[in-house]
């Protein structure tokens, strides 16, 4: 699972991370020196073109295999929309990532099928919990599957095309009127996990709670993400995937871009738009166009940096 | 139908009057999770009385007092009852989503 080295392309010092964003909307948008800079409203036929040659993994997030409720009555459903656009995608990913929440109560079934369903897209998954996937008394399905080779509750590190990825676990010992924790043990193994590398080595953080603070009000945020942060700030590129709340949403502060994921099984009302972040009821023909997909692609040599958003729909 | 003679009647009365006393009992309370809130967030009781706790959103939560209590996962409906043998005031919160607060003061 994790310390596959994906890396088979020639590796460079200068390659750098490129992807594209294409939400909803379709906007595509890149960094050039550092500095975030759009491109304007495309449609997904130029971004795919866009999407030159390099490495490219994917992000599928809260697929919440299990849940069944007015949101979305049929969340597996879903899941293997979002694996066929996967399977569907002109250029094949190098990999994937899963940023939790695959079940939805933690039972073995719930894993059952998303593991029958996710490995239709037949590409190695690299998983991090979310706090629904730990639910079960003795807190072991998870770990059976998907937690061979890595430390503490689940964190780990890999290399691929000359990017060096590490998958953090922020939804255990959370504390009462807290938001997601990472707490000192991971913290000190990403220390030393990030020692001796180079710093244009890219950087790829990946975890279930945004690692940035969204809506802390809502608990979309991690207490100490910021000391993961200041670990990796001196890296020349940082990219932070999350999920949890189920929708796009991006940030760049210098070398580091934030960006959450839409989730395969239901979306969230934006920060403060609703009473709470439960999951949100929209009209049938709209729920496609609220879930999907990110992939992410790496080029060498420009100084460029993407992510592709693609809704199921829309 | 079981007929009731005499003195099982006269055991029934004396059960009805002494009822006044356990009536702390009768006082049982509950709370409900709607949108992630504990309502009512702070609650007050008597020693003895159980405290009902229901999820009625659409995504599990827990009800977690550090060393005093500690619901499984309740799902949409699934209740959790702690019955308060000690007075104190008991913080307690959702494993899930730790911003979600509350407070029973037993006296």
């Amino acid at each position: 699972m994790s310390g596959h080295d994906h890396g088979d392309d020639g590796l460079s010092r200068r390659k750098v991370l490129e992807c594209m964003t294409w939400a909803g909307t379709g906007v595509l948008w890149t960094i050039t020196g550092g500095v975030p800079r759009s491109l304007g409203i495309i449609d997904s036929a130029q971004a795919a073109t866009a999407a030159a040659p390099g490495m490219t993994f994917l992000q599928i997030s809260d697929s919440h295999v299990g849940f069944d409720k007015p949101a979305n009555p049929n969340a597996l459903g879903t899941l293997e929309e979002a694996v066929g656009k996967i399977n569907a995608m002109p250029v094949k990913p190098s990999f994937m990532i899963h940023t939790g929440d695959i079940t939805h109560l933690s039972k073995a079934a719930e894993f059952d099928n998303a593991e029958r369903i996710i490995s239709q897209s037949k590409l190695d998954v690299h998983y991090v919990p979310g706090e629904h996937d730990f639910l079960d008394e003795e807190v072991k399905f998870y770990r059976e599957r998907y937690g061979r080779g890595t430390k503490g509750a689940g964190w780990y590190s890999f290399d691929a095309g000359g990017v060096h990825f590490i998958g953090l676990v922020n939804v255990v010992d959370l504390k009462a009127g807290g938001l997601g924790n990472l707490g000192a043990e991971q913290l000190a193994w990403l220390e030393d996990d990030l020692r001796g590398k180079s710093k244009s080595t890219p950087i790829v953080l990946f975890a279930h709670i945004p690692l940035w603070t969204v809506y802390p009000e809502w608990g979309w945020g991690t207490e100490d993400g910021g000391r993961a942060l200041e670990q990796v700030k001196g890296f020349g590129s940082v990219t932070v995937l999350n999920g949890h709340i189920h929708q796009v949403m991006q940030k760049v502060e210098g070398n580091v871009t934030f960006h959450t994921a839409r989730s395969t099984a239901f979306p969230q009302p934006a920060p403060g738009a609703a009473p709470s972040p439960g999951p949100m009821k929209v009209e049938d023909a709209r729920l496609r166009s609220m879930l999907g997909v990110a992939s992410v692609n790496f080029k060498q040599n420009e100084q460029r940096l993407a992510i592709i958003d693609t809704p199921l729909q829309g | 139908m079981k007929t009731l003679n005499r003195r099982d009647f006269g055991v029934a009365v004396a059960a009805a009057i002494l009822l006044p006393a356990t009536a702390a009992r009768a006082d049982d309370m509950d709370v409900h999770i709607d949108n992630f809130v504990f309502q009512p967030a702070e609650l007050k009781i008597k020693v003895g009385t159980t405290v009902t706790w229901t999820n009625r959103d659409d995504i599990p939560h827990t009800v977690v007092s550090a060393g005093k209590f500690r619901s499984k996962t309740l799902d949409t409906d699934d209740k959790f009852s702690f019955t308060f043998t000690n007075a104190g005031d008991y913080k307690y919160f959702c494993s899930l989503h730790p911003h979600m607060t509350g407070m029973i003061k037993v006296e």
